[in-house]
């Protein structure tokens, strides 16, 4: 007898990728927001190439422009030290990106592990993981990463691990509740009668079921995590000049902003747009996993 | 019963969280920063005074002593002296308190205000244009960095349209033609129960600006909460047998419907309350309001350490407090969930 071994299944987590993309691509403001944070990521990539003045966009200052008004030579104008706006904007996509898709990543491998112990433990181990998370959700996270990111000193590395520690609980409670419901459930259940020791019931069968709800809030969260890091910036805990951020030059313009208006403006731009962005994508993502099912 | 077990257990866990809230702030300010008697006296103390400051806040003895001592110096309202002004912490923040309060309520007022219709709106006439438009308000909305959109509103609304005040809680000159007496320190009900009415112009004028600035976050989240569970309601059998009867569709969205779908979306503005907090700081910084967002970013700058403990404090009972009231609310609301 001939069997078809070629023909493998496809499997789930190919169906679900496969499921994604198809929605991104026919819901246009999904599509939209995607192409923008791609193009977004590009141009934090290729920022020397880009950039009309490289040495500028790091921090080089340059006297004879400053405050000069946008024009051919300057696209999006100068600003107070006659930096080219355009490519202290494109240099800032660097850090507008890579920290706060580093704090979500962090806080998601703190988070998620701890809250999927925590469901699928229960008992004690539940308990005192749930309450360690209660505390820290009782602070508004802004606040909380305000305060740490005082104490432990300005920069944005140092802003960077404030957000993390404020924002690894909201994970954990995700987490736990997906524990939760699928402990009950034949397949672990079947995994325990074997005697599938728990961290790798853990690790193998619980967090992969937890990641599209996971997925969902963090792509929310990215957006709020760059509000965030930008807030932090503006009032001088986050990023450090002459460090290209969008938050710090925002700041930077507010002196001007009636008469320079063009230092602010541009920059909060760039931070609006690639929010916005994650936002209509998380929102696309949450219409496909709901995660609503699992609170 | 069954109430009075639910709000007794509800305090108790409240009380619990403020406790922890306590113990992490205490280990913020004592613990993080590597030497706290330099950061009391500065960069060019010297040694002996040093040594006085830590005798003097106690550093020299072991920790679970210190947050003792802490703890009954909170517990005697003592939240420790301000380093930059070397006034009582409680007092400079019960002085700020009421602006930032009033510019909170009256933001958190024009979102619930816009927010709540905005749902319905858009869940009466959900899939249509209506609907859509409401979305990207809503997202556009909570996209929007408040520190950001806050020089957008002066740009545009101060300079170019020369409509509302530049910044600050009322006109300079105002202190000498029409004062306002502090009765409440909210200078919108001082000025209206003392008939002052040059003053509730002026007040409410230059509320205006930074209260939408603080109000654009909260609208988003109110109106996509309060769609979704309109339409969760809007699809039930009692609405069909309502529309059956011929009853009004205005009066079944607003009379039977909003009644049941207002549960969850309290919760919201509740939350969000909360989380316009930290917002109303940084809309302070913009338009110069003198309330605890200037002193606070002061503070964090300067590390003043008791200002700082003192106003994460008062961020996180605010928050467990505001949680109390929204699930004792709901409670009252829906009895169904103290039966869980």
């Amino acid at each position: 007898m001939n069997i078809p071994v070629h023909a493998k299944p496809e499997s789930q987590s190919t169906r679900t990728t496969r499921h994604v993309l198809n929605v991104i691509m026919r819901d246009p403001l999904a599509l939209i927001s995607t192409i923008i944070i791609i193009l977004f990521i590009l141009i934090a990539i290729f920022a020397p190439f880009i950039a009309p003045f490289p040495e500028q966009g790091q921090g080089r200052t340059n006297a004879s422009d400053t405050l000069h008004a946008p024009s051919e030579k300057y696209l999006l104008g100068a600003d107070r030290l006659g930096r080219d706006i355009l490519s202290r904007i494109i240099y800032g996509a660097r850090p507008a990106l890579v920290i706060p898709i580093g704090v979500v990543l962090f806080a998601v491998l703190i988070g998620a592990p701890l809250g999927a112990l925590a469901g699928y433990k229960g008992g004690w181990m539940d308990e005192v993981i749930m309450r360690i998370t209660d505390l820290f959700l009782a602070f508004p996270s802004l606040l909380l990463a305000m305060a740490i990111a005082a104490s432990i000193g300005r920069g944005s590395d140092k802003a960077a691990i404030a957000l993390i520690v404020s924002w690894w609980p909201w994970y954990t409670r995700i987490a736990r509740g997906v524990a939760v419901s699928l402990k009950e459930q034949y397949f672990v259940e079947a995994a325990q009668a074997i005697g599938v020791r728990d961290w790798v019931i853990i690790f193998r069968h619980i967090l992969p079921n937890t990641l599209s709800p996971i997925l969902v809030q963090a792509t929310v969260d990215l957006g709020i995590v760059i509000i965030a890091m930008g807030s932090l910036s503006f009032i001088g805990l986050g990023t450090q000049p002459p460090s290209p951020d969008w938050g710090l030059m925002v700041s930077e313009g507010r002196t001007f902003i009636l008469d320079q208006w063009w230092i602010a403006t541009f920059p909060g731009i760039a931070i609006f747009v690639v929010v916005l962005a994650f936002n209509l994508l998380g929102d696309t993502l949450r219409d496909i996993f709901d995660p609503r099912q699992y609170k | 019963m069954r109430t009075f077990e639910f709000i007794l257990r509800r305090l108790l866990t409240a009380i619990f969280v403020l406790i922890g809230v306590s113990v992490i702030t205490f280990f913020l300010s004592r613990v993080v920063p590597t030497d706290t008697a330099a950061l009391y006296l500065g960069a060019k103390a010297r040694p002996e005074d040093l040594e006085r400051i830590r005798l003097k806040l106690g550093l020299d003895r072991p920790l679970p002593v210190q947050y003792t001592i802490y703890i009954s110096d909170l517990m005697q309202g003592d939240l420790g002296t301000s380093i930059a002004t070397k006034r009582p912490v409680l007092q400079e923040l019960t002085d700020r308190l009421p602006a930032t309060l009033e510019l909170l309520f009256f933001g958190m007022f024009i979102a619930t205000l816009i927010g709540v219709p905005l749902g319905v709106i858009s869940a009466r006439w959900q899939g249509t244009w209506a609907d859509v438009f409401v979305r990207m308000i809503s997202i556009v909305g909570v996209s929007m960095p408040a520190f950001y959109l806050g020089l957008l509103m002066q740009i545009v609304f101060f300079r170019n349209l020369e409509l509302f005040p530049l910044s600050g809680r009322v006109d300079s000159d105002l202190r000498f033609t029409n004062p306002i007496e502090p009765l409440t320190s909210f200078f919108l009900l001082d000025s209206f129960l003392t008939l002052n009415w040059v003053a509730l112009k002026d007040v409410f004028l230059h509320l205006i600006l930074p209260a939408f600035t603080l109000a654009a976050y909260p609208i988003g989240l109110i109106a996509r909460m309060n769609r979704a569970s309109m339409l969760e309601v809007l699809g039930q059998d009692y609405i069909r047998t309502a529309r059956a009867y011929g009853i009004r569709q205005w009066i079944i969205t607003y009379r039977y419907a909003l009644k049941n779908a207002i549960s969850p979306t309290l919760t919201v503005i509740g939350l969000t309350v909360a989380y316009a907090l930290t917002g109303t700081f940084f809309v302070e910084v913009i338009f110069n309001w003198p309330g605890l967002g200037l002193f606070t970013v002061r503070s964090l700058l300067n590390l003043d350490y008791p200002a700082i403990m003192g106003i994460t404090l008062l961020g996180a009972s605010g928050y467990v407090i505001i949680n109390l009231i929204v699930d004792l609310l709901q409670t009252w609301l829906d009895p169904r969930i103290r039966l869980k």
